[in-house]
């Protein structure tokens, strides 16, 4: 009995330094943020002002522009899933094969996502100028000037220009992750499939794709949590702006707490991203397991 | 053959022998030329300097770039006078700097001397919250008084006047160091290329919109500005409500009695509107940063600016050719003057729990002095807040300081718009530019804004 209890707690001190770990970094730091929430506080007063649940509320019931951020994020978090992870996977699918110079290519392919966001959004803000942009310089040299527009500045274009910018910067990750789960796949199934009579279609759609599958989950999930938080590329190209056009939640929270000085509406607005993503996550890992 | 070889073994070492007291020699007069040179510099009247250990180190926290290399040379020249050691801090940009002040006030690790960044609201509650010590004893000390060498309206922003809106006790508790005006500027070779005369720039706002139809005709561009950052917006659209309404009326609005729906609200969006439509506005100025409107104004890209007084500085960096003016935005109306947002540029703040707060204030009363102001001024090309050290500024910076009457500030109206509302305000005029909205729509969602931040107040 007693060997049996000691054994107990030499286990609970070897885990012990982990608990710490993340009571101390992510447990107390969550539990604090969302007392703060409950605060209207500056960040400087040493005073808070009890709300409960009122900034909660504000932000589900009151705050429009909170809910345009997400719809926002949303839309490009849409064409990452879509756009983005396509491309990642043929990408990725393309230098599985048999193909010369496909260690280059995958080298090539990986870059965007390892240069720094600033840098990326200051050069395509460059590019997408409205004046003395490359790519209406190019449109006009190839004879499209109608297409000319101010790419950034125009509430039509704004967004879809920054969802696509973050689409190049981020497929990179899609790509590697891709690479890695179609290099799993046993290459004993295509040769069977092969001997069976079964052309590289019904190949792709019978392995690879089922096979797949889990992957892409992963994917999915990792590129919903990436892209609802982006905002570094944003401000970079275009400061959330013009209008709200192209706000994104953590650019809403920033807004709150330096702008604003609402540091308790900040944390609030904080958890609830939280939870939402978490939510998202947790639907989408649901939807996965329900389907295989 | 031994003897010939011990012979010339001889003749070469007493060869160099003569050559070593030659060296020698020379060496003897070089060394006694030495001795008497330092003897005579021994004898020239004594450089002030501080051997000792610094008698206190104070800590200077800023978020100047631009002034870094003035500020430490400063502090050089004020260790040798005082043996107080001086240490500037830079933490820029700007955004960086704010979020370090906060954290430091929360942490206790505020340094001797700081700025504050932001609304006067945030500068009431570092004062509220007991960091900021009050200055006004000081600053009625000497004679004259210290606060007699400041432009009335840098003193202003940095004083809390008695009933202030903020819950502050009335005093001073801030020291400016510099001052600027925002206004607009324009560049008179591109007046010159549009048949226009470089001397006289628009007066009024329908000559304005005549010199946008002609930007527009000559494929130029018009006015650039950091209106991607929201505040210049508000800055302008406030200059031409002062034009239009007066400032009773539109601190009235601030209090909430006059609704943004007012006519006269309506008139001042309708401005921005016709800026777009007749070319006066650079296309895609509502994304744009200000840093990449002074590079745009600086290599003649964009007619006008709307910028600081800062930007002398700035466009001298980026072309020391370049030739432009100063001037009031163009006038809507004659009921009342044109106002322009100016009065304290930088100010210091000293930490009310500092140890060293009295060696502080000492410092803060050295470096606005008539001699180390117009040094900063010469250095950073920055208007000073000393009213002597204005008279060897370049002209250009000089066009600014003439328009000081004209100067007003929201940290000197004694009531703060809600944070909510600035930021509606500034990115509903955004809407109107890009052609979204009508004034009349813009208005009436800065109100509901309005009164929706007013019914919460209440509760």
């Amino acid at each position: 009995m007693r060997i049996k209890s000691k054994s107990i707690l030499e286990n609970y001190l070897f885990v012990l330094p982990a608990i710490l770990i993340f009571a101390i970094f992510y447990i107390y730091p969550f539990l604090k943020v969302f007392q703060l929430g409950l605060y209207e506080w500056d960040g400087i007063m040493p005073t808070k002002q009890f709300m409960g649940l009122g900034n909660f509320k504000e932000i589900f019931f009151q705050d429009k522009i909170w809910w345009e951020s997400m719809r926002n994020a949303g839309w490009i978090t849409f064409i990452a899933l879509t756009l983005q992870n396509a491309v990642a996977f043929l990408l990725a699918w393309a230098c599985d094969r048999e193909m010369k110079l496909k260690n280059f290519y995958r080298v090539i392919f990986f870059i965007p996502p390892v240069l720094s966001e600033v840098v990326v959004g200051l050069v395509w803000q460059w590019i997408l100028d409205g004046n003395y942009g490359l790519l209406n310089g190019w449109l006009v040299q190839m004879g499209f000037p109608q297409l000319v527009r101010h790419w950034l500045s125009d509430p039509r274009t704004a967004l879809n220009c920054v969802a696509l910018v973050h689409c190049w910067k981020g497929f990179g990750w899609g790509f590697l992750i891709f690479l890695a789960g179609l290099q799993t796949i046993p290459r004993e199934l295509y040769e069977a499939a092969r001997v069976d009579g079964a052309n590289a279609w019904s190949s792709f759609k019978s392995i690879t794709i089922p096979l797949m599958i889990p992957v892409a989950v992963t994917v999915a999930i990792l590129t919903v949590l990436g892209t609802m938080q982006a905002f570094v590329l944003i401000i970079a190209m275009t400061g959330g702006g013009p209008a709200y056009h192209t706000q994104v939640p953590v650019l809403r929270i920033l807004a709150s707490m330096r702008g604003s000085s609402r540091f308790g509406y900040a944390c609030a607005q904080g958890i609830s991203f939280g939870v939402i993503l978490v939510a998202i996550s947790f639907i989408q890992y649901r939807l996965s397991k329900a389907r295989t | 053959m031994i003897n010939l070889a011990f012979n010339v073994y001889n003749q070469q070492n007493k060869a160099r022998g003569g050559r070593m007291k030659l060296v020698f020699r020379g060496g003897l007069v070089v060394l006694c030329g030495l001795y008497l040179v330092a003897a005579i510099a021994g004898c020239a009247p004594k450089k002030e300097s501080c051997s000792k250990p610094p008698l206190a180190t104070i800590s200077a926290w800023h978020w100047m770039t631009d002034r870094e290399p003035a500020f430490r040379e400063l502090a050089k020249k004020y260790e040798e006078k005082t043996c107080v050691k001086v240490n500037f801090e830079l933490y820029a940009p700007s955004d960086a700097y704010t979020q370090k002040v906060r954290a430091a006030a929360q942490g206790a690790n505020l340094p001797d001397i700081f700025g504050i960044l932001g609304e006067k609201r945030d500068f009431a509650s570092f004062i509220k919250a007991g960091f900021i010590s009050d200055l006004t004893q000081d600053m009625a000390q000497g004679s004259p008084a210290w606060k007699e060498r400041f432009f009335p309206k840098a003193l202003a922003v940095n004083e809390f006047t008695a009933g202030n809106s903020y819950g502050v006790s009335p005093g001073v508790y801030g020291v400016p160091i510099d001052i600027m005006t925002i206004q607009m500027v324009y560049n008179k070779d591109l007046f010159k290329q549009m048949g226009l005369d470089p001397e006289k720039p628009p007066q009024t706002f329908d000559e304005l919109l005549a010199i946008g139809r002609k930007i527009k005709e000559a494929g130029l561009q018009g006015m650039v500005s950091g209106w991607g950052e929201l505040w210049m917006i508000d800055c302008l659209a406030s200059n031409y409500a002062f034009n239009i309404m007066g400032r009773d009326k539109v601190i009235a609005t601030i209090k909430g009695e006059v609704p943004y729906t007012d006519p006269d609200w309506i008139k001042v969006f309708d401005l921005f509107r016709q800026m777009q439509e007749s070319g006066v506005l650079y296309q895609g100025i509502v994304t744009m940063v200000n840093k990449t409107a002074e590079q745009l104004f600086a290599n003649s890209k964009a007619v006008f600016a709307f910028n600081g007084s800062w930007c002398v500085n700035v466009y001298k960096g980026m072309n020391p050719n370049l030739s432009y003016a100063a001037m009031l935005p163009p006038k809507v109306s004659d009921r009342f003057p044109m106002a322009i947002w100016g009065g304290a540029g930088s100010s210091f703040m000293v930490n009310a729990k500092s140890p060293n707060k009295a060696e502080a204030i000492k410092f803060l009363l050295w470096l606005t002095e008539k001699e180390q102001q117009a040094y900063l001024a010469q250095a950073t090309r920055n208007l000073p807040a000393n009213k002597e050290a204005l008279e060897d500024i370049p002209t250009i910076l000089s066009q600014f300081a003439d328009d000081m009457e004209a100067t007003t500030h929201p940290s000197t109206w004694g009531v703060s718009e809600f944070p909510a509302v600035i930021e509606a305000f500034s990115k509903r005029i955004q809407s109107i530019v890009i052609g979204e909205r009508t004034p009349e729509e813009v208005a009436k969602e800065i109100q509901s804004i309005k009164e929706r931040e007013l019914a919460k107040k209440k509760r």
